[in-house]
């Protein structure tokens, strides 16, 4: 895109004849850092990437316009992410409150994680203060609520729960300045919550649902994996992990990911082992290769579940 | 009379976007920040009541903000400070301490002599506001 093309004309009688410099903005942003980082670094999960490129677009042009006082809503950027476990949900919200940062929409950029454990209390007033702490904590960056459903608890009505809900949402009406609120959970459990609270619906701006993995992308996942622990597979182990993620598909609790990085880590495991047990003097590479025999080892292989008791 | 206790206590009074740099430069040495509010304007008057809890692992300065504008309209004629604790000496130490909210009229000091033993004079003051009892005072 060449300089002049870039440069748009906003037809506003009051400020006719200014131009912007979008190429600019968005080399001043860094923006384009962040996003290719996201496209590198994480496998897959192209709907949300696009989702997220357009919501990025979006915030930088609100700000543009803001300077030009086009706008004077500061906008809604509270979102919902949505997906099964381990598709990568906590790790875009950090990426997420990144980009807020480097758009100048929180200050801080941090992100707080919180579940229902740290915001609703155990007695009569101690939700109010604890939703607050961690309320207090987060400004200036993004709260992040995991598993939100949990918050609200419809078969007790003197659950504790609502008073959370009601400080929250008082908060994101009122200090939208001040942070941001992600909740995060999985699809359909996320579809009756906001169905029981229309008032946390109406205040989501940005609603994204993660796809599950496919195969392809959860070897690709855990090649990254391995290669980032400078561990490798050979090709029979590679093989072997293969066939040992279709058969833990197909398993109850799969949780794609975060499944995958478990997996390594009992991998290691054997393989420590093995090396130990083995003995003798190996070259250097045979401390990062991983066997085929490390990963045949597990339970799945005999159509049990890989847990910590399997080897 | 104005009263002069703390950081900063000679120049104007601070505003709102002044008070948030100076939090931010506490969190950002890592102190943890309380807000007090009182009003016995004594200068020996050590122990002003603390406004909710003390804060920790704040990031940003808007939370401490938030909690200045709850205990303004709490007590709106009331002495509120803002104190920085600086944790790494092993105990609790004040850094920094300034005001940030006072009534809207100080009356002052009496001097009070009291005449002791032989022509010595023992001197005093005391603030004309604690003639009245404790959340009485400043009610204009």
């Amino acid at each position: 895109m060449d300089a002049a093309k870039s440069e748009i004309r906003i037809p506003n009688s009051e400020i006719d004849g200014t131009l912007v410099n979008i190429d600019e903005a968005l080399r001043d942003s860094n923006i384009e850092d962040v996003l290719d980082e996201l496209d590198r670094e994480l496998v897959g999960l192209k709907p949300v990437k696009t989702r997220i490129r357009e919501i990025a677009s979006l915030l930088l042009v609100e700000r543009l316009r803001k300077q030009l006082s086009l706008t004077t809503e500061p906008p809604t950027l509270h979102m919902s992410f949505t997906g099964h476990p381990g598709t990568g949900k906590t790790t875009v919200a950090l990426r997420m409150a990144n980009i807020l940062q480097r758009l100048g929409y929180v200050r801080r950029g941090h992100l707080v994680v919180a579940t229902r454990d740290d915001l609703v209390g155990q007695y009569v007033g101690h939700t109010a203060p604890k939703t607050k702490e961690i309320v207090k904590k987060a400004m200036g960056g993004v709260l992040f609520i995991d598993e939100a459903y949990y918050l609200y608890r419809p078969e007790n009505e003197r659950d504790y729960g609502q008073e959370a809900i009601e400080m929250l949402l008082r908060v994101m009406e009122n200090q939208r300045d001040d942070l941001v609120v992600i909740l995060a959970g999985y699809s359909e459990r996320m579809d009756t919550f906001f169905q029981s609270n229309p008032g946390f619906r109406s205040r989501i701006a940005h609603h994204l649902s993660f796809p599950d993995y496919t195969p392809e992308e959860l070897k690709a996942i855990a090649e990254l994996m391995v290669s980032e622990q400078m561990y490798k597979f050979d090709d029979e182990s590679r093989l072997a992990f293969s066939e040992y993620l279709q058969l833990r598909i197909k398993q109850p609790h799969f949780a794609n990911a975060r499944s995958v990085r478990n997996a390594i880590d009992r991998i290691k495991l054997r393989q420590a082992n093995r090396l130990i047990r083995q003995g003798g003097i190996i070259p250097k590479e045979g401390l990062a290769r991983i066997d085929a025999a490390d990963i045949r080892q597990s339970r799945v292989f005999q159509g049990g579940l890989d847990t910590e008791s399997a080897d | 009379m104005k009263v002069t206790q703390g950081t900063f206590s000679f120049l104007p009074d601070l505003t709102d976007e002044e008070i948030r740099k100076q939090v931010g430069y506490c969190l950002s040495n890592g102190w943890p920040v309380n807000v007090e509010f009182t009003d016995d304007p004594h200068p020996r008057n050590s122990y002003w009541e603390m406004w909710d809890f003390p804060m920790f692992d704040l990031t940003d300065a808007a939370a401490v903000m938030f909690e200045i504008d709850a205990c303004r309209e709490a007590h709106p004629n009331h002495y509120i400070k803002v104190n920085g604790y600086d944790v790494t000496r092993g105990r609790e130490t004040v850094s920094l301490s300034f005001i940030v909210n006072r009534p809207k009229s100080e009356p002052g000091f009496r001097l009070i002599r009291q005449e002791a033993g032989g022509r010595s004079l023992n001197y005093t003051v005391q603030s004309y506001a604690t003639d009245k009892p404790e959340g009485e005072r400043y009610m204009d």
